[in-house]
């Protein structure tokens, strides 16, 4: 298993190493950092002095790819491209626009992230399954028909709407849980509720009726028959057949996913000002803080790609013909 | 013990029920074996579905009545019925492959019915279980208790099936094509452990099939269905001497086999009705050679013509006026010098693992191959599932590239051809696909598609007229060029599939498995035409087949293959009828004849075909055969040259 | 001279392009049986045609506002006609004063004064504090207390001629397709009777409002006094850009890409794989916003590029379509290359290949046609997804042009409305709904073309 995961890890990089350098060919090839400069610098105050300043404070003063002026291991070393790309291999990420350390910003940062994205995505997917079973299991009734109308008319409001809305209506109109904010230790669980309510509200919709096409798939196989044909009641047809076969799909979807919830959710916490990474992307994109951009990219891409590898091997602990062969 | 009346089952189509079953009655007595014989799409299966109330969700059962041991199955609450499914009465199906639950364990799966049906639990049921698994004939049954479907091979699952059916210890057993998706020799397997255990616990049976060879080894009485009615009921017997209504008449009639060689089998014209547009009268009036004006008019009754032998049918007489049968001119006698050469030929498939896709083996599917075909003769190429039949097909025509060997048409070398020189080369040689579903582009109408290989090629001419020509050929209607496949029904796509390998006039036709899809009625017509063209056109057939019986009636010469080598070969007289390798002998006497006196002495072989991509050492078959001694372990067999022709690869034959 | 200079947007040229190309589909379809009898089950489809009534009259909306001019500046005779640097559509024309007629700032919907009171010096009485009357808003009334009674009647009168129009359509129908009784049991091979009930209801939403936008604001006036129904519909377009063109951009990547790599398997499978794994496996959001980021210094660097605002926002939202295309090809392109994979195994391919068929016509002839289906409810799908992202994107900062009408900038314009006292509601209310009935129209138009051309579902 290990040799395996390793292997895994190994066919990874190159995946790792194209993000990269798309992200650099994005920041620095399309645009030059004098272009940059000029354009967060503002019209009035675009001077060739400023311009250096800019660049030499944030490190971008030097040639892209090869320093010829520094010689020995610095002609490569002592580029952008290493300073800024290679270097985010071993997790320096260099400083934001306010001076302060991107790497210690977003350990500090990624808790609250996963504070509310941990519980949205369990209970979701709880919520969502069920829903689905159900569906799937009264499947061409009317609380199939109106069950899937009501999910088309779900996830046909915008994520946007249920945000609004939903801090709207539960925190300013019945005032049952603060509008926004973050709390420390346990104090936290009071902010907590409303986002992960409306993250799961949210998702309903889409979800159900995905896992509801799954579960219709799973019941007209032959196994379902045999199972029906062995006179067991039909909850544990499902539970114990379609559930199982039907977990199998649904895993792929879902383990990708579970390392990005550190990465927080770019609405969400705007909204309800948690302080999370998703709030700081937020708030670098507004700032136009490139380096932040850039990395975040980096860490959503790792972060995937863990996902990937999880994904892998959920599969061997589900699916006996993967486990033993 | 099982009484069915006047059944009526439908699928609701929009707003109407059509109806697929339309009144069958008929009783299985306990320790009878019933089949229900029947083509495609006649309501067979949903006839069991039916009984077990387990229709899929756009079926409805319309009237009837279903009792067993006189109780009402039909009135019983969905509840009660579920104990009597798999309890009283218990189902296997067609496909073992896909019926066993991909994820649970074969002890979970046994283990569940035993928990419903016996309250058995734990060590007990383990007990249980166990007995039953050795019962249907699984050796190493406590390991095996442990393992997931996809470790057993295809016989073993539906062995599987059958110790799930019977931990219930159910009075009736119905079958649904229990062995339709099995090879031959584990077809063999099946039937007689079936038989066995119904014989043993006197079991009713009804037994779902559509072929004759399955109800003459094992049916007690037959019932034969058409269009969702019974036509005839009979006993074994009766039904073998003296078939009554004119379709059994004429399914026998369209069986091909040894005797019919060099004449044109008796076909069934047009086909089955559909379900929306069912005829008022006689629902074969269409098809039947003796129609009669009252036919058309009158649905008829049921008639007791023997004891034990009912039959509807308006006509009175016992056997029907023997069809004209044409006889069909013959191949060229043999002796020329080969069209198709092929030596040594192999294809070796690389097995890849792991993320870096290393090779770490070889399939071997094709392994060392060599035969010949003369121009205008038939080569049989027969052999079980996955022995890399139709690997040799694709690999003659460089579909597939071979790994090594030699393949020579008409003298030139077609390995390592490309470009111009293979499309060329191309123009000799063509193929018809198993699948008449998959083998034509359903996007594109008939004309463009026989025109396809015409344009490509370069054959020059009126492309239109050419087609039309072709269409009358292969036997159908000149507008059909204009039309898609979607509108064709299984035999005549498969026309058309000939007719676009016709249209480039090539001198040999890879055949692989065309009428393995079809019913026996289309099938005749095929097979008559296949003959037809043989001899209008002197066009050379490599016929890749399992069907025996197809081989005995169409083949010249016929070479067995298993496991990517061939192991014996010779023309069909000697081959068929004077059979040296043991798997040969093996294979013939497992095929289930469809006479009285099918049951002759029988080889019953173990197992199961072993995978090529580890196959046995010394003679492959050496696993398996009743005849095997040491050096067959150890050493791969040189060919044994019998006649001219005939070459057998066995230590054991002189 | 001329009243007006037409303007051709880039945006302009593919919305149009994109109507041919559509013409030109549905003309290829109609000789191909197959398609055409799928789109025959989609023209059965009751969902399915209610809400393509209601995305058609979407379409008509986006197409008015993609025909462009710049009106004639009053000139002196004699001079050269001067053109206003503004420039306008068909559908400005049409709906004249909703865009003109705005107002100081806040006003709710249907409503003859401001939201907010002010500081007024009435003569007499020294200052007071009031909510001023409209400038346009229900000028018409001498005392604003007939108000209610106004807009009844008004209402009214439009229901009353929503009915002739929708009887007149209806007899038209049933005069076609064999009697009122045949259109109302569903016994037409089209849905007819779907298209009416929703063209009723339409109808009867549409006339009032229209009848009402001459008098009144009928959902109010947003912070600057601007209509909020006028945004509402130059909206439209913006949203339909993002839906149409995006899939325009995604749709040749995933299809050539897709189809090669599954076809010819090999190195250029490996490589087509690399590229999409690494693609996807960057956050969309990040890589839209990183793009959209190095966009805007590509824009902002060269105003010289651009000689109206509204170029320069046309441009805009082209490049935010492209982004989203390039981001969003791979999950089609996936789905293409596992189904070429099976295809290529079909028995009809290898007989093609047996009679040396080429590669590439293999490709056009046997496997396109047979993905056909899959790409044609991949783009439907797609559809709801990009107007719903449009409004994510907008709102985050990397969408349009801030000053493009859109949904996602309504709304980003709007978002601390709910924190006013009393509340500002309507700007929100009306852009969520209409988006909403937009994106219900375009999923349940998708499923129904799902459920027509899936193989698995028929
Ligand atoms: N789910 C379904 N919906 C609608 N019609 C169906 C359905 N299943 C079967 N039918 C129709 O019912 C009829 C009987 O089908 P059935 O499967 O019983 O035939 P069969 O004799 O078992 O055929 P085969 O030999 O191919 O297994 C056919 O005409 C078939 O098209
Ligand atoms: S009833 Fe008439 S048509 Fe039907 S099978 Fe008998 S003879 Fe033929
Ligand atoms: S060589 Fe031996 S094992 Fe092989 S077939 Fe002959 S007797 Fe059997
Ligand atoms: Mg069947």
């Amino acid at each position: 298993m290990l040799a395996y995961i390793f292997r895994r890890l190994l066919y990874a990089l190159p995946i790792l190493i194209g993000v990269n350098l798309i992200t650099f060919a994005l920041f620095f090839i399309v645009n030059t950092p004098d272009d940059m400069a000029r354009m967060q610098l503002g019209v009035k105050r675009v001077t060739p002095e400023a311009i250096e300043k800019w660049k030499l404070d944030r490190g971008y003063d030097k040639p892209l790819f090869v320093n010829a002026a520094a010689g020995g291991v610095g002609t490569l070393t002592d580029t952008i491209f290493f300073e800024k790309s290679v270097r985010m291999f071993v997790g320096d990420f260099g400083r934001a626009d306010d001076g302060r350390d991107i790497a210690r910003e977003i350990k500090a940062r990624m808790w609250p992230s996963l504070a509310i994205a941990l519980p949205t995505f369990i209970l979701g997917l709880f919520v969502t399954v069920s829903l689905a079973l159900l569906l799937a299991f009264f499947r061409a009734t009317a609380l199939d028909f109106w069950g899937v109308v009501l999910c088309v008319a779900l996830m046909s409001i915008s994520g946007l709407f249920y945000i609004i809305g939903g801090q709207y209506l539960i925190a300013k109109v019945w005032k049952l849980v603060p509008i926004s904010g973050f709390g420390d230790g346990l104090d936290a669980w009071r902010f907590l509720i409303l986002p992960v309510f409306i993250g799961v509200v949210s998702g309903i919709g889409s979800s159900t009726r995905w896992y509801r096409t799954i579960f219709l798939e799973e019941v007209s196989k032959d196994y379902v028959r045999t199972a029906r044909a062995k006179g067991l009641a039909e909850t544990v047809v499902f539970f114990r057949h379609i559930l199982r076969n039907a977990m199998i799909p649904i895993l792929t979807g879902v383990v990708v996913v579970i390392p990005l919830l550190f990465m927080g959710s770019l609405l969400t916490e705007s909204f309800f000002g948690i302080p999370g990474l998703g709030s700081y992307t937020i708030d670098a994109i507004n700032a136009q803080d490139f380096a932040v951009v850039r990395s975040m990219v980096f860490i959503g891409s790792v972060l995937y790609i863990v996902g990937l590898i999880l994904t892998d091997i959920s599969y061997t602990l589900v699916d006996p013909r993967i486990r033993f062969s | 013990m099982l009484q069915v009346k006047d059944l009526r089952l439908g699928f609701a189509s929009g707003e109407r029920t059509l109806l697929a079953v339309d009144g069958i009655s008929f009783a299985i007595a306990r320790g009878e074996t019933f089949a229900l014989l029947g083509e495609s799409g006649c309501g067979k299966s949903a006839t069991a579905q039916g009984l077990m109330r387990l229709l899929p969700t756009a079926g409805r059962i319309v009237g009837g009545s279903v009792q067993l041991d006189g109780e009402e199955l039909l009135a019983r609450s969905e509840a009660e019925m579920r104990a009597y499914r798999g309890g009283r009465m218990a189902m296997i199906f067609q496909e073992p492959a896909t019926s066993l639950n991909p994820v649970l364990t074969v002890g979970r799966q046994i283990g569940e019915v035993l928990e419903r049906h016996r309250g058995l639990r734990g060590e007990a049921a383990r007990a249980r279980m166990l007995d039953l698994l050795r019962q249907v004939g699984i050796a190493d049954p406590e390991r095996r208790l442990d393992e997931y479907p996809f470790q057993l091979s295809g016989g073993m699952k539906q062995r599987v099936m059958i110790a799930i059916a019977l931990a219930g210890e159910p009075e009736l057993l119905i079958a649904d094509e229990p062995t339709t998706a099995l090879d031959v020799t584990v077809q063999a397997q099946i039937l007689d452990l079936l038989a066995q255990l119904q014989a043993e616990r006197g079991m009713g049976m009804l037994l779902i099939t559509h072929d004759l060879g399955v109800v003459a080894r094992m049916a007690h009485r037959i019932g034969v269905m058409y269009a969702g009615e019974l036509v005839e009921v009979a006993s074994r017997e009766e039904f073998f001497t003296t078939p009554r209504h004119p379709y059994t008449q004429a399914l026998f009639a369209a069986l091909p086999d040894m005797t019919r060689r060099g004449m044109a089998l008796t076909t069934i014209p047009g086909q089955v009705p559909s379900l929306a547009a069912m005829p008022a009268g006689c629902r074969f009036a269409d098809r039947c050679p003796l129609v009669m004006p009252v036919c058309r008019e009158q649905s008829p009754a049921w008639r007791e013509a023997q004891p034990g032998h009912a039959v509807r049918c308006h006509w009175q007489g016992a056997q029907a006026a023997p069809a004209v049968v044409s006889s069909v001119a013959d191949a060229l006698p043999s002796g020329q010098a080969p069209l198709l050469d092929v030596a040594d030929l192999k294809v070796h498939f690389p097995i890849r693992k792991g993320i870096l896709q290393r090779t770490v083996g070889h399939v071997h599917a094709v392994d060392g191959v060599s035969l010949a075909i003369s121009p205008g003769r038939t080569l049989a190429l027969v052999g079980e599932s996955g022995c890399g039949k139709t690997t040799v097909g694709k690999a003659l025509l460089q579909l597939i590239r071979p790994t090594a060997g030699s393949v020579r048409l008409a003298g030139e070398e077609l390995t390592g051809l490309s470009g111009r020189d293979l499309r060329a080369a191309r123009r000799q040689l063509q193929m018809i696909f198993q699948d008449p579903f998959a083998s034509l582009n359903p996007r594109l109408r008939i004309g463009e598609i026989i025109a396809e290989g015409m344009t490509a090629l370069g054959v020059g001419g009126d492309a239109a007229a050419a087609v039309r020509a072709l269409l009358q050929q292969v036997g159908l209607p000149d507008d059909a060029a204009e039309r898609f496949p979607h509108e064709f029904s299984g035999g005549q796509r498969q026309r058309i599939a000939i007719a676009r390998a016709l249209a480039v006039q090539p001198a040999l036709l890879v055949c692989d498995e065309p009428t393995s899809a079809l019913d026996v009625s289309v099938q005749a017509q095929i097979l008559n035409l296949l003959k037809t063209l043989q001899g209008e056109l002197g066009v050379a057939y490599l016929f890749i087949t399992h069907n025996f019986a197809v081989v005995e009636y169409l083949a010249h010469d016929v070479a067995v293959m298993y496991l990517g080598r061939i192991v014996e070969r010779g023309s069909a007289d000697e081959v068929l009828g004077n059979p040296r390798h043991p798997y040969t002998q093996a294979l013939l006497s497992a095929v289930p004849v469809p006479r009285l006196d099918g049951a002759g002495e029988r080889i019953r072989l173990p197992g199961e075909t072993p995978s090529p991509a580890k196959p046995p050492s010394g003679c492959h078959f050496h696993p398996r055969c009743p005849q095997a001694t040491e050096v067959c372990r150890e050493r791969y067999p040189d060919g044994k040259t019998l006649s001219d022709t005939h070459v057998a690869v066995c230590h054991w034959v002189n | 001279m001329s009243d007006f200079q037409i303007v051709v947007l880039w945006s302009d040229i593919l919305v149009w392009l994109l109507l041919a190309a559509g013409i030109g589909l549905g003309l290829l379809i109609s000789r191909s049986p197959p398609l055409l009898a799928a789109w025959r089950r989609v023209g059965a489809s009751r969902p399915g045609m209610a809400s393509a009534t209601v995305l058609l009259a979407f379409v008509l909306v986006g197409l008015l506002d993609s025909l462009h001019y710049r009106p004639a500046l009053e000139s002196q005779p004699g001079e050269q006609t001067q053109y206003a640097i503004e420039v306008l559509s068909v559908l400005d024309a049409l709906v004249g004063p909703l865009r003109t007629e705005n107002e100081k700032t806040y006003s709710s919907p249907l409503a003859t004064h401001l939201h907010a009171k002010e500081t007024t010096e009435v003569p007499g009485v020294g200052t007071v504090r009031e909510f001023p009357r409209l400038k346009f808003g229900g000028v018409h009334l001498d005392d604003p207390a007939q108000r209610g009674g106004d807009v009844a009647m008004t209402a009214l009168r439009a229901v009353g001629l929503a009915a002739l129009v929708w009887l007149a359509l209806a007899a038209l129908v049933a005069a076609r397709c064999g009697g009122w009784a045949a259109v109302w049991r569903g016994r037409t091979r089209f849905a007819w009777n779907a298209v009416l009930a929703t063209l009723g209801a339409m109808l009867l939403v549409l006339l009032p409002v229209f009848l009402l936008a001459g008098d009144y604001h009928v959902f109010g006036t947003d912070k600057v006094g601007q209509d909020v129904l006028y945004q509402i519909l130059k909206s439209v377009r913006t949203a339909l850009i993002i839906g149409l063109v995006t899939t325009l951009v995604m749709l040749p990547l995933a299809v050539v890409l897709g189809i090669v790599a599954g076809y010819f398997r090999g190195w250029v499978d490996d490589l087509i794989q690399y590229l999409y794994t690494v693609l996807n496996s960057i956050p969309g959001v990040l890589l839209i916003a990183a793009a959209v980021l190095m966009m805007q210094v590509v824009i902002d660097t060269h105003p010289e590029w651009f000689a109206t605002a509204a170029e320069r926002a046309d441009l805009r939202l082209l490049a935010l379509c492209f982004i989203l295309g390039i981001t969003s090809w791979t999950g089609l392109c996936r789905l293409l290359r596992g189904e070429t994979l099976k295809l290529r195994e079909l028995e009809y391919i290898q007989a093609a290949q047996a009679f040396g068929v080429s590669n590439w016509r293999i490709i056009l002839r046997h496997i396109l046609p047979n993905l056909m289906h899959i790409v044609i409810i991949a783009l439907v799908m797609d559809f709801s997804g990009l107007v719903l992202a449009e409004a994510v994107l907008s709102y985050v900062g990397i969408g349009v042009d801030p000053t493009m009408t859109s949904f996602g900038t309504m709304i980003n314009n709007a978002r601390m409305e709910l924190g006013r006292e009393p509340v500002v509601w309507w700007s929100l209310a009306a852009a969520f709904s209409a988006m909403f009935i937009l994106v219900l129209a375009a999923n349940l138009f998708a499923d129904a073309v799902r459920d027509a051309f899936d193989p698995r579902a028929a």
